[in-house]
């Protein structure tokens, strides 16, 4: 299976049938339609019944759809949890995820739904979302906790709030945390996804704090507003040298194979594991940005 | 009964109306004849044009019962005129009066009594909102006849819609009646619809609230068409007449209709230097002006001109030498009327200039591109801006079928959905703009070119666009909302959509209570 990108995650109010119904219109890799913050108390019920009805007359088509239930420690969690699985959602995003007791329950519910609508058992993914203090200080182990979690969600606001920390556009007082989850991430295998940049008239901080993620590693952002989404995707875009030489990498690891050879040099570098897995991510950007038709 | 060039059935006659000619295709009817001509009038020196009161103005001019009188929207839903000189008429005791306004807005609600108590009998004209609807109730006992700008002008000069008396609401007048736009408290730029009017009524009456010494300049209608003048306390309400600097739209899902539009421009080959280009002023429109102007500053393209009702946004495009001219038959904001009075090469245009098909040249004729909404587009790409999906009345056509029918490109930009309303349909309740005369539909699901354009379609085959059929876009709103219900008619026809060209193109039936 090709892997998924996961540039721009679009954050979609549960509450609002409109921007529920075009949700998948505006180019985002992934949407997450928020049980959440974005819903009010005396709204849950209401909300968590119109996006089980969008679920299973919307077509989003390639767009990864993801649901941010309410935290399983609340009342809602689990009622979320339990209407919105059956409608098959690629994702559940789990917020103020804490430790891996956290990520047990919900694939532990998950596994009962699966096998209740006859549904592979680990079809629906799982991404924790870390926000807190505690959630950081166990995020190696909440990254592992199960074969369905594939990405690491960071939630800045909520964490500085948390911690007591200024929250600032600069984000000097997040670095240590952005890598901490970065790490925790490359070591289980999945992506890392940062936080929302909250000020949508702002496109130049936001193209600043994409590149700074994207350099520290990140494999795409959450993001509030559908036009914050080009700001993002060409930051992730590659560039035409970039494209060039990881398309020749990838021929040079071919010709290797088709020569039966062990060791694939390219310019008189060698080219290992790390340097194709690089080759083959700056392709896959390429290839969503529509620069090139084929790996 | 004939069926028409689209398939409508069309009545051959219509009692007080007469004889039908049926819609033949775009650019079918070759007219013959002469044009119309006015009485021959003359002025002796020393007699004053200036009256004291419209009333006096309108025993001079002879408005007797069964005239025609007309007025133009040049003030939008803020005019006053209207209103004045209909509620003179009812005290004068004057009945069975034929309106033929360029338009009328919500603003004109008060005259539906002059409609009730039969001073007003007939409507040659754009009716937006109340007045439509009472004509969708079945009020007339003659149907509303709805002409485009430039259908508008073609009738006036052809002798098809003769006027009797003209009433200009005059922004500023000279007292040998010398009028413009641009000036005075209701100052609305342009006066582009009612030229024909003024040059071809029996009678003209300008009526300002802005009475200068002789000769004013500018001078947009000459004194040689005006036979009085009146002064009168106030013409308009300054707060409808021109609004505000308008912004881009916000709406992500009318920017990224927006956004492809522009794209489809680009790839369309049209966007070069000599390019000429109109939009309206909704938000979409606006928008696509905005990503059009952006790529023709990044490639320093140089327009030839922007044209139809002219914004701010046009203003600033002209400023920065994007455009050579603006060609403006309708100021929509006050930057615009500023500019007309500034700028050399903001140029007035008369709406025969504009879009008549039946002189010796309109501008749309040269026009590469025009952005067009709809309420509704049916899958042979007719399009329908008169009736809402409830079957009421409730737009003018504007300039819709003048420019689809001139320009190069004709594009369509509109969200699939309105409220839960799909709007691509099998049918349109109404043919307002005939769809040979469309090329590309732009919605947020995909974009849809007419088949017959197959040149424009192997170029934008060529791009990233998400390409569709319109069927496809049809089923994907129905699958979402469910097929909607076709509004009920009775057989009363209440209004004649008329081409362009004279022939009718749709009729409007009494909807169904």
């Amino acid at each position: 299976m090709e892997k998924r990108l996961r540039r721009t995650a679009l954050y979609i109010p549960g509450n609002n049938p409109t921007m529920i119904q075009n949700a998948g219109i505006f180019g985002a890799d992934s949407i997450v339609l928020d049980l959440e913050d974005a819903v009010s108390i005396e709204e849950k019920d209401a909300a968590r019944i119109l996006l089980r009805n969008a679920l299973r007359t919307i077509d989003y088509k390639n767009t990864e759809v993801v649901v941010r239930i309410n935290p399983l420690s609340t009342p809602y969690g689990h009622e979320d949890l339990k209407v919105i699985a059956r409608e098959k959602p690629d994702a559940i995003r789990l917020p103020k995820c804490e430790s891996v007791e956290d990520v047990q329950e919900a694939d532990k519910l998950l596994t009962k739904i699966e096998e209740n609508i006859e549904l592979k058992e680990g079809t629906i993914k799982l991404m924790p979302l870390i926000e807190s203090a505690k959630g950081i200080f166990n995020v190696f182990e909440i990254a592992r906790a199960s074969q369905r979690v594939v990405a690491l969600n960071f939630g800045a606001e909520d964490y500085t709030a948390d911690i007591g920390a200024e929250r600032t556009k600069e984000g000097k007082e997040l670095l240590d945390i952005r890598a901490r989850i970065l790490l925790a991430a490359r070591v289980a295998g999945i992506d890392a996804l940062d936080s929302v940049f909250g000020d949508i008239n702002d496109e130049k901080g936001l193209i600043e704090e994409t590149k700074f993620i994207k350099q520290l590693g990140f494999n795409g952002k959450s993001i509030i507003h559908p036009c914050q989404i080009k700001p993002v995707h060409q930051i992730f875009t590659p560039s035409e040298d970039e494209i060039k030489y990881a398309q020749r990498v990838i021929a040079a690891i071919e010709e290797a194979k088709a020569k039966k050879s062990g060791v694939i040099a390219l310019d008189g570098r060698m080219i290992d594991a790390p340097v194709a897995s690089r080759a083959r991510r700056i392709l896959a950007f390429a290839k969503a940005a529509g620069l090139i038709s084929v790996i | 009964m004939a069926i028409n060039a689209v398939g409508r059935e069309i009545p051959e006659e219509i009692k007080g109306v007469g004889e039908l000619n049926p819609y033949q295709g775009a650019f079918k009817t070759v007219p013959t004849g002469n044009k119309m001509s006015p009485n021959i009038s003359m002025q002796k020196r020393g007699e004053t044009k200036v009256l004291n009161s419209l009333e006096e103005a309108i025993k001079k001019v002879g408005v007797r019962n069964g005239m025609t009188i007309s007025f133009h929207h040049h003030l939008r839903n803020g005019d006053y005129v209207v209103a004045m000189v209909l509620d003179t008429l009812s005290n004068l005791g004057i009945k069975n009066i034929t309106i033929a306004p360029t338009a009328l807005f919500p603003a004109h609600k008060s005259i539906i009594k002059h409609i009730k108590s039969g001073v007003v009998t007939a409507i040659q004209g754009s009716v937006n909102g109340p007045i439509g609807r009472i004509a969708s109730e079945g009020v007339f006992d003659v149907p509303v006849i709805l002409r485009s700008h430039g259908g508008r002008a073609r009738a006036i000069e052809s002798g098809d819609l003769p006027i009797d008396v003209a009433f200009i609401a005059a922004p500023t007048a000279d007292i040998y009646g010398n009028i413009n736009g641009v000036k005075g408290p209701s100052a609305c730029g342009s006066l582009g619809y009612i030229v024909a009017d003024a040059m071809y009524a029996d009678k003209v009456v300008a009526i300002t609230d802005n009475l200068v010494d002789y000769p004013v300049a500018p001078i947009s209608i000459p004194q040689i068409y005006v036979d009085y003048v009146v002064k009168v306390n106030k013409i308009g309400d300054p707060k409808g007449i021109v609004s505000g600097t308008l912004e881009i739209t916000r709406d992500p899902l009318r920017l990224l209709i927006a956004e492809r539009a522009a794209s489809v421009i680009e790839a369309s080959g049209l966007l070069r230097n000599g390019f000429s280009f109109q939009t309206g002023a909704g938000g979409i429109s606006l928008a696509v002006a905005y990503h059009i102007r952006k790529i023709m500053k990044q490639h320093s393209i140089v327009g030839s001109f922007g044209s139809g009702g002219i914004t701010a946004y046009f203003v600033r495009m002209l400023e920065e030498k994007l455009f050579r001219v603006l060609l403006d038959v309708q100021s929509f904001d006050i930057e615009a009327v500023k500019s007309l009075i500034r700028n050399p090469n903001h140029l007035e245009m008369s709406a025969s200039f504009y879009a008549n098909p039946h002189n010796k040249g309109c501008a749309v004729n040269n026009l590469d591109i025009i952005i067009l909404g709809a309420t509704q587009i049916d899958t042979d790409f007719n399009v329908n801006v008169n009736t809402e999906s409830d079957g009421v009345l409730l737009h003018g056509i504007g300039g819709h079928m003048d420019t689809a029918a001139g320009a190069k490109l004709t594009i369509i930009v509109t969200p699939l959905l309105r409220g839960r309303i799909p709007i691509v349909v099998d049918k349109v309740i109404t043919i307002t703009t005939p769809g040979e005369t469309i090329d590309v539909l732009v919605t947020e699901r995909g974009i849809a070119v007419n088949p017959n354009r197959k040149d424009l379609l192997q170029r934008l085959k060529k791009t990233r666009l998400p390409l569709v059929n319109i069927e496809d876009l049809k089923k994907e709103a129905e699958k979402m909302t469910g097929k909607p219900e076709v509004p009920q008619f009775e057989n009363k026809i209440i209004g004649l959509v008329e081409y362009r060209d004279g022939t009718i193109i749709d009729v409007i039936r009494q909807v169904r209570k």
